[in-house]
């Protein structure tokens, strides 16, 4: 019973990272109907960030809640700003163009970011420094809470609850809100769509790479190659909440990372990858709109 | 009568192409059937992603499905018919057949439930499926896991090849003038309008998967029976993306034109081998890349838009022989 509550803590830890990854996939889903097939290589552009950032500071050598924050913020910065290049150079001008070329062309952008970070970081994982040294906070019997775990769990609760109040309290999150319902409406009433839509993918892609920084402590190795797989389930993860939807994105990125989790704990650590791709055809089949997402049939 | 006359034609030529092959050095001939065998896949894909308008990722997958199926009928099943060259033909036959029929019917079980859904979901399904897959036979001890699969008899011959290629190319060209390739066509323009003519839309999608994953399991079968090894990891996601380029480039929707571009991706690196032994770094997939994301700002259609490659060259030929359903259409290409 023990072994079931410590995979269930590593599940939330995890579950979290891919909450904050659904985020942005859905946050782009719901403000161009777009597969952000990028968004998961964003994760790793942060995670690079993050660690030259804190090569930098020398972060790992005088550890401290500041740097921490210090780095979390640069990695965040750097990755927004390459949400912006990418939207404005590879999606804006196809913005009237049929939905396939649009998810071609995000298809080329991972492609480019990974192969790009292979030739410029080779395509060795390097070690993500310790710029936060584990120690443990909480024991009771087995059950072991490290500091990292909270660390993970805490920022991923403190960036959803601000994107929660910007989407929800503030005029740009109204903004967002109008320009996802119809882009032409939105622009008829003087909302900048164009503007908001660039804001949108700043925002995803900074909340991809605090992500990026949370599995850099948490696993600390970074890879070229790492945003493939951890974006393609954070994506699954926004599918089973309903894509398009905020809270669906959060529920669904803990229901993954905990059922990750429970299949590494108690089935087969070689069919770790498989599993979300299995609850993804499963949600297809059975509830296509997701757990929190309306089914929408297409108009004319 | 006419179906009989093709068939004549298409042996005729794979057997020039295998005389050709046969005089050629062994390194041209290896290339050649390596095109020829992406050439199937591209072909393959552009049932779905040219001529349908749907969006699939995993064509490794089915590629994979089939490239094991094949070898593991031949190899574990008809052993016995490997005495002389004739049956080892058959029994290559016989196990692109199956081939056919196990990656065919992975391809209705994906296609089933995704197909029902909007094209993007397709893609990020049919990506999981290939991924899947890889992970099943990685963990199948029988044909080798992660050590691959040795031992097949390579039985692969130029004439084959090119044989299925000419053959795909020839019937897909005939499907598409056909009334089902009608309806795939007007569900691509416009899904809702489609289905308001009372084109059944799912069906006609689902039957084009099964048929594109049925022959990129031929194409699989040919790959294994040529290297007579495999691996798990020549069927991952940048093989699936290898295929969606050959057919992004030539035109989504040209046949021809994917053939000629699944050529020239598979001979250009080998004649931009100098280049790299220069730079030293593998710029091959960035430049892929850039081309993907350039092409669909500058021009979506492709290279040979949805026109082939007999339409572009205009010769005086029997009104009959040029319908107008893959040739000119309206540019506007908007969906809802």
């Amino acid at each position: 019973m023990e072994g079931f509550w410590q995979l269930l803590l590593n599940g939330t830890a995890l579950g979290s990272i891919y909450a904050l990854i659904a985020l942005g996939y859905t946050m782009v889903y719901g403000i161009l109907s777009l597969i952000n097939f990028a968004h998961g290589d964003l994760v790793m552009v942060g995670a690079y960030a993050g660690l030259f950032a804190s090569l930098a500071l020398g972060a790992a050598d005088h550890p401290s809640i500041g740097k921490f924050l210090l780095v979390l913020l640069i990695a965040m910065a750097a990755s927004s700003l390459f949400g912006l290049a990418i939207e404005r150079f590879a999606y804006r001008p196809l913005r009237n163009v049929p939905r396939l070329n649009l998810l071609i062309t995000a298809v080329g952008v991972s492609l480019l970011l990974e192969n790009l970070g292979q030739v410029i970081f080779g395509a060795t994982p390097r070690v993500f420094p310790d710029i936060l040294p584990p120690f443990t906070v909480f024991q009771s019997g087995q059950i072991a809470v490290t500091n990292q775990q909270l660390t993970v769990f805490g920022t991923a609760l403190f960036l959803m609850v601000v994107l929660e109040w910007i989407v929800q309290k503030t005029q740009l999150g109204r903004a967002m809100r109008a320009v996802s319902h119809s882009h032409e409406t939105a622009s008829l009433v003087g909302i900048p769509t164009d503007r908001i839509i660039a804001i949108t993918f700043a925002m995803g892609s900074a909340l991809a790479a605090a992500a990026g920084i949370l599995i850099g402590i948490s696993y600390p190795r970074v890879d070229p190659l790492m945003g493939v797989m951890i974006g393609m389930k954070a994506f699954v993860a926004a599918v089973l909440g309903g894509i398009g939807s905020i809270r669906g994105a959060v529920v669904g990125g803990f229901l993954m990372g905990i059922t990750e989790s429970m299949v590494v704990g108690y089935g087969s650590s070689t069919y770790r990858d498989a599993i979300a791709f299995i609850i993804l055809i499963l949600i297809l089949l059975f509830k296509p709109a997701g757990l929190f997402g309306k089914y929408q049939p297409e108009k004319v | 009568m006419n179906n009989l006359k093709w068939v004549l034609i298409l042996l005729g030529l794979a057997s020039m192409v295998q005389g050709v092959v046969l005089v050629l050095p062994p390194y041209f001939s290896e290339l050649f059937i390596l095109a020829s065998i992406n050439a199937i896949l591209a072909v393959s894909l552009n049932l779905v992603n040219g001529l349908s308008g749907q969006f699939s990722l995993g064509q490794a997958g089915f590629m994979a499905v089939g490239a094991y199926t094949a070898a593991s009928v031949n190899v574990f099943l008809l052993s016995s018919l490997h005495a002389s060259r004739a049956g080892d033909q058959f029994a290559l036959i016989l196990s692109l057949i199956c081939a056919a029929a196990a990656s065919g019917f992975v391809g209705y079980l994906v296609g089933l439930p995704t197909l029902r859904l909007r094209g993007d979901y397709l893609a990020i399904a049919t990506l999981g499926v290939g991924e899947i897959i890889r992970v099943v036979i990685l963990n199948i001890y029988k044909v080798g896991g992660a050590r691959g699969f040795f031992g097949i008899p390579s039985t692969t011959s130029a004439f084959l090849v090119t044989f299925i290629l000419l053959a795909c190319v020839l019937a897909t060209h005939r499907f598409v003038m056909s009334s089902q390739g009608r309806a795939l066509l007007a569900l691509r323009e416009n899904e809702i309008a489609a289905e308001a003519m009372g084109v059944d839309t799912t069906a006609y999608k689902v039957q084009a998967f099964v048929a594109s994953s049925a022959v990129a399991g031929v194409a699989g079968g040919l790959f294994a029976h040529y290297l007579s090894y495999i691996n798990p990891s020549s069927f991952d996601f940048m093989k699936s993306v290898e295929i969606v380029i050959m057919v992004v480039l030539g035109g989504m929707g040209s046949v021809s034109g994917s053939v000629l571009a699944a050529f020239v991706l598979t001979l250009l690196p080998e004649a931009l081998r100098p280049l790299q032994n220069w730079t030293h770094v593998d710029l091959r997939m960035v430049i892929y890349a850039l081309l993907l994301i350039g092409m669909m700002i500058l021009r979506p259609k492709g290279i040979f838009g949805r026109k082939e490659l007999w339409q572009m060259v205009r010769l005086k030929r029997p009104k009959f022989f040029s319908a107008k359903t893959s040739g000119e259409r309206p540019e506007d290409e908007r969906q809802g």
